[in-house]
């Protein structure tokens, strides 16, 4: 499964505040709308998906149990 | 860089404002920018100005003695922020930091008065636009005092728990937990360091690994 935030391209409307709050420089502007590129370097802060006006970035979570 | 009379008519204070009256607002406004992680408004220093936001974000928020944070609001381009302050004359209620590279128009506490007296229609707008902060701050008021949001999170959580064996569960964002909780987003990433810090979950990337499913048991009031 995909380790990295899901950008749903309808809903974006490139205003890229998204890149603006990106501190690992993972989001860039394609013509309208946000890629993500650098996979490696996202630490996951969710603060894409917290300031996207149009709900277009998700960044879901994996929920698991640790054996002890 | 100037004032533009086209980004001051896109801030809901001065909508429906003609021409001529925004233009004439041009001289009372100030562009300011600020970096990623600079505060441009100190909790409890006496306010110089309120802000709007052109470009990029601001997180505006309380932070506790023991250093917890609470954010109050995500300020994005169009809104304002310290608006209290330069209504009532009191200190800024909250500390505001930008998030990225922020542009952000700038209007003295005095400056603000003489547009009230002159423009009646941003009394109005202004009237609307701190109706709208306190119905949501009433509303996170309302989380933070009656609403067991840990407890519904941890029954999400233990729900939404795959254990490696069986079909793989749904993963859940930030914001699908919140609507599922029937609280705000800002309260779930609260809840989530709460959990983290009793050493019941631990943060991993994309991954919530719960350590200590007995305690997150007990947080949901789940008996067996």
């Amino acid at each position: 499964m995909s380790e990295i935030p899901v950008i749903d391209q309808e809903r974006c409307n490139g205003c890229g505040l998204c890149i603006t709050v990106c501190s690992c420089k993972s989001l860039v502007l394609v013509g309208n709308g946000i890629a993500f590129i650098e996979t490696g370097n996202c630490g996951w802060c969710t603060w894409c998906e917290a300031v996207c006006p149009t709900g277009a970035i998700n960044c879901p979570f994996e929920i698991i149990i640790e054996e002890r | 860089m100037a004032i533009q009379v086209e980004l001051i008519k896109s801030i809901p204070y001065f909508s429906g404002l003609s021409p001529a009256e925004l233009d004439s607002l041009k001289g009372r406004i100030f562009e300011t920018t600020a970096e990623r992680g600079e505060f441009i408004v100190l909790e409890s220093e006496p306010a110089a100005a309120l802000y709007f936001v052109i470009s990029g974000v601001v997180k505006v928020f309380k932070t506790s003695a023991d250093g917890r944070e609470q954010i109050l609001q995500i300020v994005r381009p169009g809104e304002s922020f310290n608006d209290a302050p330069v209504f009532d004359g009191g200190l800024n209620p909250a500390s505001a930091q930008a998030m990225g590279p922020v542009v952000l128009y700038r209007i003295k506490d005095s400056d603000m008065g003489v547009i009230l007296r002159t423009h009646p229609q941003v009394a109005l707008n202004v009237i609307h636009v701190l109706s709208q902060k306190l119905r949501h701050l009433v509303s996170l008021v309302e989380d933070l005092s009656f609403k067991h949001v840990t407890a519904r999170l941890a029954k999400i959580l233990l729900e939404y728990a795959g254990d490696g064996a069986g079909p793989a569960k749904p993963r859940l964002t930030q914001q699908e937990m919140a609507a599922m909780a029937g609280t705000a987003r800002e309260m779930i990433g609260r809840s989530l360091k709460q959990l983290e810090d009793e050493k019941i979950i631990r943060l991993e990337h994309h991954r919530i690994v719960v350590t200590d499913k007995e305690a997150l048991k007990k947080w949901a009031g789940v008996v067996e």
